[in-house]
């Protein structure tokens, strides 16, 4: 960090591959139902490949993808998420955090009603981790410098 | 003082592994935490996971039923955990102004 | 005998690979070095879980249409899976908070070795 210097064959071979590592995230997350998957997995994914840009591009180019001050409220949104999923069931009468009682347009089933509520949390879940992973490395790269 | 370390870390691994010969082997079908009962004859949680995950939650994948559906309060927890974290690591790096 | 061997040795690669994180938090005067070590405990920790939360003959815990859920020897046990899972999160973001404080010591002090700080708070 403290002896900067620019190499386009290193920010080009990171920008090649961030996108693909960025798809097969969202994967994780959406596919976590039917394979081996999950929140926590598919937001290590994205924040690895944030990360990547982020060694690679140094301050001034990984500012155009996620600004810096925009990763702590967006960890609070994964949270807040997660959090709603519970308390919307049960303002409609059930459990904290049993998705029974979620109001999913459509005629659904309990069993159909917790699918669905879990993919609800899963998408929280992988949304802060994301956001606390690359949080944490920009404060770390920073405060080497200062503190 | 070094030696009394090395005497304390032998004594541990040593305490270890003896505690783990009593331990049922690895895999084993018949160990007590794979039965559907256990010996106090109330539901092993594990079996009952096993069995009822696809019809409770309609998904094949039964550790993300049980991560957040039977466990949901418990991954809760953990995920304010790792808010916490990483504001920790916000608050002591932060800049701060010199008065 | 034989059979003994064969059902324990993983328990004692996971005893041995605890004893090389308590060497590290011991004898090691670096902070940083004692970080790592920690996080050697923690990675035998979540191994012994795995190790004893397998079953011969048994799948992974996704449901095939093939394959029978009601016997429960079919598949493995989704449990302690699902607990480590959490825990190495929580374990990279807690290591994240370790590294915080040995950057902010280090600003402090310049410094990472311990008996070093302690000359200089005393």
């Amino acid at each position: 960090m403290r002896t900067q210097f620019e190499s386009p064959i290193v920010l080009l071979g990171a920008r090649l591959l961030s996108p693909y590592i960025m798809l097969f995230g969202i994967y994780v997350i959406f596919h976590g139902h039917y394979s081996p998957g999950g929140g926590f997995q598919g937001g290590a994914l994205l924040a690895s490949s944030i990360i990547l840009i982020r060694i690679a591009g140094g301050r001034l180019v990984s500012r155009l993808q996620i600004k810096e001050f925009f990763t702590t409220p967006m960890a609070a949104i994964g949270v807040i998420v997660y959090f709603a999923a519970g308390f919307i069931s049960v303002l409609y009468g059930s459990y904290f955090l049993d998705y029974e009682a979620l109001p999913f347009p459509g005629d659904l089933t309990p069993a159909e009603l917790r699918y669905y509520g879990i993919l609800v949390i899963e998408i929280g879940i992988g949304i802060a981790v994301m956001a606390i992973l690359v949080m944490i490395y920009d404060h770390m790269a920073r405060g080497e410098d200062y503190a | 003082m070094k030696y009394a370390k090395i005497v304390v870390l032998a004594a541990f691994a040593g305490l270890l592994i003896y505690g783990s010969t009593g331990l049922p082997d690895r895999g084993d079908p018949d160990n007590l935490m794979h039965q559907e009962r256990s010996i106090t004859n109330t539901v092993v949680a594990g079996s009952y996971f096993i069995r009822e995950a696809y019809n409770d939650a309609n998904t094949p994948n039964m550790v993300t039923v049980v991560l957040g559906d039977y466990r949901s309060i418990d991954t809760f927890g953990e995920q304010v955990v790792v808010f916490a974290a990483g504001l920790i690591c916000l608050l002591i790096l932060r800049k701060y102004r010199s008065i | 005998m034989l059979d003994f061997l064969l059902g324990h040795y993983a328990y004692w690669l996971t005893i041995i690979l605890l004893c090389i994180g308590l060497y590290g938090i011991l004898f090691k005067k670096n902070l940083v070095k004692k970080t790592i070590g920690l996080t050697i405990l923690q990675v035998s920790v979540v191994l012994f879980w795995v190790s004893i939360g397998s079953k011969w003959d048994a799948t992974v815990p996704v449901r095939d249409p093939g394959i029978s859920t009601a016997e429960v020897a079919n598949y493995l046990n989704p449990l302690p899976h699902t607990l480590m899972l959490t825990a190495i999160v929580v374990g990279v973001a807690t290591l994240g908070v370790a590294f915080a404080l040995l950057i902010a010591t280090y600003n402090r002090y310049k410094t990472l070795d311990e008996e070093e700080i302690l000359e200089q708070i005393q």
